[in-house]
């Protein structure tokens, strides 16, 4: 579990984040949501001290992070793993020596202990025939699986991803939400993912937290956000008229006034 | 950003720098990836510069000596100290600012844009520590090792030149080299070189790892830093020579 209290930062006098509080819960997928330059990355970047938050406190499993000596900061973030919106990937190195430079680091396992633990991630990612591949030669979804394998093979309890889909097809974003979300709940692992894609709002918020120009919005799960009346919210989320239409359907099926199993040949006749 | 703030983010650097390292063969590792990056790979061009600095060196020095009384065996004199107190040293490293410290700054730079820094932070690894310290070691290692060899190559080219075009024979030349050599001159080249490497590691690692913005920045953290370098060179040259001379 990870609680934040009262973050502020603010770059040159600008505020970019303004007294946001939280709480995220362990094997649970907690989405912050929000428009580009609304603060998400920021934020992630603060919890995970990238940035120093000028105010507030950050507490995992309530340890308190902000008052860490560098010493016990660099102890848990082996516990923690994060995917970057460019993937980060290390451009000397092949896909599989990215996964495994943790295990090198942190590690004193064999090299064919590293090996297949290194191919059992790329597994679970359904990474195959890659292994000996730079990251200058695979596509954007591979790269995003090899920085979700290398974020998880120390096995963290605390996962971050920062736009894990951005940049993707509809059809390879939902491959990688269902991904986290899985070995989210596999690995019990407290997940937090900065995304401004309805889908994966949809598909994957367990918890989710609005952010607007820098402050918390709105807060609620995926299931509250069809019947939310924020209208910062709404139109930000259901952004174009197909959307508001498709979710005024939902709430219209969702509130039993018409059938969830209703034929599309009724409705046109 | 002023000249203060920069030397104190700069010495700071430095400070944090020397660490233990989480996993002794990985730095290992990469110590030995920097020296060849660094001393192996600019080879090539030190001794191609140095060589034909070497011979214009000796066909300079025979021009302006133009008195029949001065003994041949003195132009080898001339170059020899020319080269080992000044050439070899400074040029090499002028040179290499700019080789080298683009090179730095670019690889810091971009991995710097493409979080690949931030990559490495959040795995609990001091970036600082792995990312900077062994390229200053690997140039404190090489550069000096490049120094000599420019050195040797220089003289060696003056040998050459000077044969070739009938200035002064091989033999005449070779007893100018030993004429009054000043072995302190060798220590001096090389407490130059050993600065000169500090400079040109450090200043660019410093420029690339503090890259802010996008690509466009790279490109002038690299422009930047062979700037800053080359004249800190000379300003250490000046430095030293009134210093130990
Ligand atoms: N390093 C920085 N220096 C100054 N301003 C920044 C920096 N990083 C982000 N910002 C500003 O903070 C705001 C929020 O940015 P960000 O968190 O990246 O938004 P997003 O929600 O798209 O991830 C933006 O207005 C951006 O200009
Ligand atoms: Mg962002």
């Amino acid at each position: 579990m990870i609680e934040i209290r009262n973050i502020h930062k603010s770059f040159n006098e600008k505020t970019v984040i303004d007294d946001v509080s939280a709480t995220f819960e362990a094997a649970k997928c907690n989405l912050i949501i929000g428009a580009s330059g609304s603060g998400k990355t920021v934020l992630m970047k603060c919890i995970v001290g990238l940035f120093e938050p000028d105010n507030g406190d950050i507490l995992y499993n309530n340890e308190n992070f902000t008052k860490m000596p560098e010493s016990g900061r660099k102890e848990l973030r082996q516990k923690i793993g994060m995917l970057f919106q460019g993937s980060a990937l290390f451009d000397s190195m092949t896909v599989e020596q990215n996964v495994m430079f943790p295990l090198d680091m942190f590690t004193k396992l064999s090299t064919s202990q590293k090996q297949k633990k290194v191919n059992e991630v790329l597994e679970r990612v359904n990474l195959k025939d890659a292994n000996k591949k730079f990251p200058s030669e695979i596509s954007g979804g591979m790269k995003k699986r090899v920085g979700i394998a290398r974020a998880i093979v120390l096995n963290p309890q605390y996962l971050f991803c920062d736009e894990p889909n951005s940049g993707l097809d509809p059809k390879t974003s939902l491959v990688i939400d269902r991904l986290i979300k899985e070995i989210t709940t596999e690995f019990n692992m407290t997940t937090i993912v900065n995304t401004h894609d309805m889908n994966s709002v949809m598909e994957i918020g367990d918890k989710i937290i609005f952010m607007y120009q820098g402050k918390k919005e709105w807060e609620g799960s995926n299931q509250d956000i069809i019947f939310s009346k924020n209208d910062n919210l709404n139109n930000f989320i259901f952004a174009s008229e197909f959307l508001q239409d498709a979710k005024d359907m939902r709430m219209l099926e969702l509130k039993g006034k018409i059938k969830e199993n209703r034929n599309m040949d009724d409705l046109t006749q | 950003m002023n000249f203060f703030t920069h030397l104190g983010r700069f010495l700071l650097m430095i400070k944090q720098m020397i660490t233990k390292p989480e996993n002794w063969k990985l730095y290992w590792k990469e110590l030995m990836h920097q020296c060849v990056e660094i001393g192996i790979r600019s080879v090539g061009i030190v001794a191609v510069i140095s060589i034909f600095l070497g011979a214009v060196t000796t066909v300079q020095t025979a021009y302006q000596l133009v008195s029949p009384v001065i003994p041949r065996t003195v132009i080898a004199v001339i170059v020899r100290d020319n080269i080992i107190l000044e050439l070899a040293p400074t040029l090499t490293c002028v040179v290499l600012a700019g080789v080298v410290g683009s090179r730095i700054a670019s690889e810091l730079g971009n991995m710097r844009i493409s979080e690949q820094i931030d990559a490495l932070k959040i795995m609990g690894i001091n970036t600082k520590a792995y990312l900077i310290m062994p390229k200053i070691l690997a140039a404190l290692i090489v550069v000096p090792c490049l120094v000599i060899l420019a050195a040797v190559l220089g003289i060696w080219g003056g040998q050459v030149a000077g044969g070739i075009s009938g200035i002064l024979p091989f033999e005449t030349f070779y007893q100018g080299l030993l004429e009054d050599f000043i072995p302190y001159n060798v220590f001096f080249a090389l407490t130059k070189s050993y600065t000169y490497a500090f400079i040109i590691s450090s200043i660019p690692a410093y420029y690339g790892y503090y890259v802010e913005g996008g690509s466009l920045e790279i490109g002038r953290a690299g422009t930047k830093s062979v700037i800053v370098s080359c004249i800190l060179i000379l300003l250490a040259d000046y430095a030293l020579a009134a210093l130990l001379l």
